[in-house]
């Protein structure tokens, strides 16, 4: 087997990890709360249509959502029960954002029904695209966080324009505090490497490099034991398809440094190709895929269940046995803490993810979903930052020696507090990957990162009214275009017009007389109706409406008014017209 | 239950500004040793007067512009701009002249341009050069390193040199005989003077000038520049400063004062002097890679550093007047630093494969 060198990936920070609170004791099945809440749209892409109404009954696995036609994935009924209210709910997000989300009132039996998929349990002999259509169904997104579909991921690099060389299994978990999957590594080995076997048989790369970070002994000891195994049964003739003895499968332990575990920056360390920006990593010939969901492929593909659970990791000095939860997606995060026996006094902040790169949470009524990996509550003595310690920035570029991927983040900042979003461009703000190294390290305590997020919100906000704006011209552009053209055939359709009654003109002139006759018809019909108006007007002065059928009483009441009336007539003729005008 | 919640960096490393600053202040204790040996009391003097003006002035204008004084007090910016004029200014300065040079550095250099982080010229050299240009003979006055001003030159009559212009035998207008002895034209400004007189650089060295100019580049000069490389290097092994501007400065101001001295070693000194002699050591560790005005990116700072030689070397072979040229050269580098850090932005992670 040849060695596989290391590579060096640039800058990085030695943060302390505060791994070994988590990893004292075995991952726990959470228990089953009464009420789970399921969000519909967990992943990169569009959420599916719904599939459910309120007052169904759903069995544990059943799919809640379809599979949506463009880039997205779906969501399935983590237990067996009656769906709920079907509204927005609160999603774990830093701002208190809601997702249209489909409640689940568990009944307790947890009971798969018949919504089990048929388990593949010979997958060698298993067509791709029947593999790949059960890791799409079973809503497999990646778990490292980034969420994106695994099987667009897979079936983009199966491509035939692009050959997969190298497949590279991500352990590295460099952020601080998690440790889900370390302890799925130390503890379900034999599952990952054979979920890995599938996505190799799919794939057929020629090496498969496991990174894990080398403050993992135990999950690299682990790994390397379940990987000898598979090798044991090929050297055996055990195996079914000879394309998986030719790929190297190879468990690396990297260097401890964040941002390891960043795909692009595994991939630099395990094959020293740099990815860009702009380009996918089946590009370059690799596909990079989390312990995690390599995990959940093997569950979909040989137990046939979808994913509907994942390994959180509930840590930090603000709870009291922090531990590794086996956890249904659609647990609050309170059930979660409460079962790691709740908070201690002290905490100050709840954070989805870990120190790094997780955001802080308005509140724990929210649910686990497909990229919760670590729930971290913090007390106030490891929250070392407050906004008054922040000095100006003297340029000492330590943040540039951190970053990872070549930025200039004093520059970037200088910029982003000036607001010069042109000038910001220049320096590739959108190649920025958020890590924090430069917040981490910078000795002036300037929260970078949110200058960053801020300036590129800002940039999109920017970029949006553009386009609005040029969309406005475009139709304006048209539209006077529009205008114009039928000005011209306006004026065309008038000319002609003109010119065919000219030509007729000149036709009736040729026939002589007979044009006035016309003429005459016109002034006759006017009189006409000037003789009726004038009748109308008339009538209307001279004969009173409302005196047709009256009673012989009124009749002589009418009678000697108007006698009165007539008597008055020469002295008050003002008084007599005023009348009626009132009465109306 | 309900937390607060906030977009700031939920761990830090525990470095700050502030101990980045003291490293600064210990790396010049060796230099500011070395120079109290060889120049007397007048070094103390300097240094404390220079700064206790700094911080004064530092903490008026912080109140004027309503910043937090105590926190901009403690982060020592101040005092290593104090520090670095009072070791570029002879021994036994008088008090308004370092008061003025003081106040140009962090009045008009610093806060006007909106204080640390935000002045584009080094603070210390703008006070340096206002001094140069408008005190000339005051700045010429270093004591002679020969003898130990220590011992000729007591405490309190240093003090009376620096408030009182000195007692009636050593003040300078009443006897001139006396100061004129006792102090002395640095080896570049000989050197500058002598070459002027279109004398070889032999006949300058030779004779009884050969004690000024002691081994390499000048008697007690060149000691206090071997200490200020050692601070330098120790600043670099804390990663205080990068290797790229000193490294680079010295370099590049060795190659070009190589060519010429081999081509002719009569009109132009040794890479040797150059290296050790004036405000070289100095400049290349602690001036010229002051962070918030010197370039920025790793390419930039070479390209900077490399500038800053070359106008070093410019000034002083051909630059009229002024021996030295430290100063003037690291402000119009300083100058060029926006448009250095533009032009040599680095390559992002992946260019190659786009």
């Amino acid at each position: 087997m040849p060695d596989i060198p290391i590579y060096s990936i640039k800058g990085g920070v030695h943060p302390e990890f505060h791994k070994k609170e988590s990893t004292a004791l075995p991952i726990a099945t959470s228990s089953l709360p009464e009420r789970l809440v399921v969000p519909m749209r967990q992943h990169v892409g569009v959420a599916g249509l719904l599939m459910v109404k309120e007052g169904d009954y759903v069995y544990k696995g059943q799919p809640l959502t379809e599979q949506p036609k463009g880039l997205g994935s779906r969501v399935h009924a983590p237990t067996s029960g009656t769906v709920g209210a079907i509204d927005r709910f609160p999603v774990p997000h830093v701002s208190g954002y809601t997702c249209p989300s489909i409640i689940i009132e568990a009944d307790g039996k947890d009971d798969w029904g018949e919504q089990h998929l048929t388990p593949i349990e010979d997958y060698q002999t298993t067509d791709n695209e029947l593999l790949l259509q059960r890791i799409n169904e079973a809503g497999i997104v990646g778990l490292g966080g980034a969420v994106f579909p695994s099987a667009v991921k897979i079936s983009s690099s199966s491509r035939s324009e692009y050959h997969c060389n190298t497949l590279i299994i991500n352990g590295a978990e460099c952020e601080p505090y998690i440790t889900c999957d370390d302890m799925l590594m130390r503890e379900k080995a034999d599952e990952i490497v054979a979920g890995m076997q599938i996505i190799i048989k799919m794939l057929k790369p020629e090496k498969c490099l496991i990174g894990i970070e080398d403050n993992k002994p135990e999950a690299i000891e682990s790994m390397k034991k379940a990987v000898a195994a598979i090798q044991e049964t090929a050297r055996n003739g055990n195996f079914h398809n000879e394309t998986n003895d030719t790929t190297v499968i190879k468990v690396i332990a990297v260097p401890t440094i964040y941002p390891s575990g960043d795909a692009k920056q595994l991939t630099k360390l395990l094959t020293g190709v740099e990815i860009p920006k702009q380009k996918r990593s089946y590009d370059m010939g690799s596909l990079c895929h989390n312990i995690a969901t390599i995990h959940s492929v093997f569950t979909a593909v040989i137990k046939g269940e979808p994913l509907i659970s994942r390994i959180v990791t509930v840590t930090g000095a603000g709870i009291q046995q922090p531990q590794n939860f086996h956890t249904l997606i659609g647990t609050s995060f309170k059930h979660l803490i409460d079962q790691a026996g709740g908070y201690t006094d002290k905490v100050e902040r709840l954070i989805m993810g870990g120190p790094m790169m997780g955001y802080s949470m308005k509140t724990d009524e929210v649910p686990v979903v497909k990229a919760t990996n670590c729930i971290l509550a913090l007390p106030k003595e490891d929250l070392p930052y407050s906004p008054d310690m922040a000095m100006p920035c003297i340029r000492c570029g330590k943040c540039m020696d951190v970053c990872p991927v070549d930025l200039l983040p004093q520059q970037l900042y200088w910029h982003a507090k000036a607001k010069e979003f042109d000038k910001i461009k220049g320096y590739n703000l959108d190649d920025c990957i958020e890590c924090g190294c430069c917040s981490y390290v910078c000795p002036s305590k300037i929260p970078l990162v949110s200058y960053y997020r801020f300036a590129k919100s800002e940039i999109r906000e920017e970029n949006k009214k553009k386009k609005q704006i040029e969309v406005a011209r475009q139709r304006f552009e048209f539209r006077e275009f529009r205008k114009a053209r039928e000005k011209e055939e306006r004026d065309a359709k008038r000319a002609q017009h003109k010119a065919a009654l000219q030509k007729k003109k000149a036709a009736a002139k040729k026939a002589g007389a007979g044009t006035d006759k016309g003429a005459d018809d016109k002034q006759d019909a006017i009189k006409a109706a000037l003789a009726r108006a004038k009748k109308k007007k008339a009538e209307q002065k001279t004969a009173p409406r409302n005196t047709e059928n009256l009673t012989p009483a009124q009749q002589a009441q009418v009678d000697e008014i108007d006698a009165r009336q007539s008597q008055n007539a020469t002295q008050n003729t003002d008084n007599k017209n005023s009348d009626p005008k009132e009465a109306s | 239950m309900q937390f607060e919640t906030n977009t700031f960096p939920k761990t830090i490393d525990n470095s700050a500004l502030s101990s980045l600053m003291r490293d600064v202040l210990f790396a010049l204790v060796p230099g500011i040793a070395v120079m109290v040996w060889y120049f007397g009391w007048g070094i103390v003097t300097n240094l404390v007067l220079a700064t206790v003006f700094a911080l004064s002035l530092e903490a008026i204008m912080l109140v004027i512009r309503g910043r937090p004084v105590v926190a901009f007090l403690t982060d020592y910016s101040a005092v290593i701009t104090a520090w670095l004029l009072a070791l570029s200014i002879p021994a036994f300065a008088p008090w308004w002249l370092l008061l003025v040079g003081i106040f140009f550095a962090i009045v008009i250099a610093k806060h006007l341009y909106g204080g640390l982080g935000y002045n584009p010229f080094n603070p210390a050299m703008v006070g340096f050069a206002v001094l140069l240009v408008s005190f000339p003979v005051e700045m010429v006055n270093w004591f002679s390193p020969i003898s130990n001003s220590m011992a000729s030159v007591g405490l309190a009559e240093s003090l009376q040199l620096v408030f009182a212009g000195g007692s009636a035998d050593l003040n300078q207008s009443q006897n001139p005989v006396l100061w004129d002895a006792m102090t002395m034209a640095t080896p570049l400004d000989t050197i500058k003077t002598g070459l002027t007189m279109d004398k070889s650089i032999l006949d300058i060295t030779q004779g009884e000038a050969q004690k000024t100019f002691g081994r390499i580049a000048g008697a007690g000069w060149e000691w206090v520049s071997l200490a200020y490389l050692v601070g330098g290097f120790w600043l670099m092994y804390r990663k205080v400063i990068s290797w790229h501007i000193p490294i680079t400065l010295l370099v590049v101001l060795t190659s070009i004062s190589s060519i010429f001295w081999l081509y002719d070693p009569q009109t132009y000194n040794s890479p040797l002097f150059h290296l050790f002699a004036g405000g070289t050591m100095l400049g290349a560790f602690f001036i010229a890679t002051d962070p918030i005005s010197a370039s920025t990116t790793p390419l930039g700072k070479i390209v900077f550093a490399a500038c800053i030689a070359f106008f070093i070397y410019l000034i002083r072979v051909w630059g009229s007047g002024y021996p030295d040229g430290v100063a003037f050269s690291v402000l119009v580098m300083n100058m060029a630093v926006p448009l250095i850090d533009y032009y040599t932005r680095p390559q992002v992670f992946g260019a190659n494969n786009e």
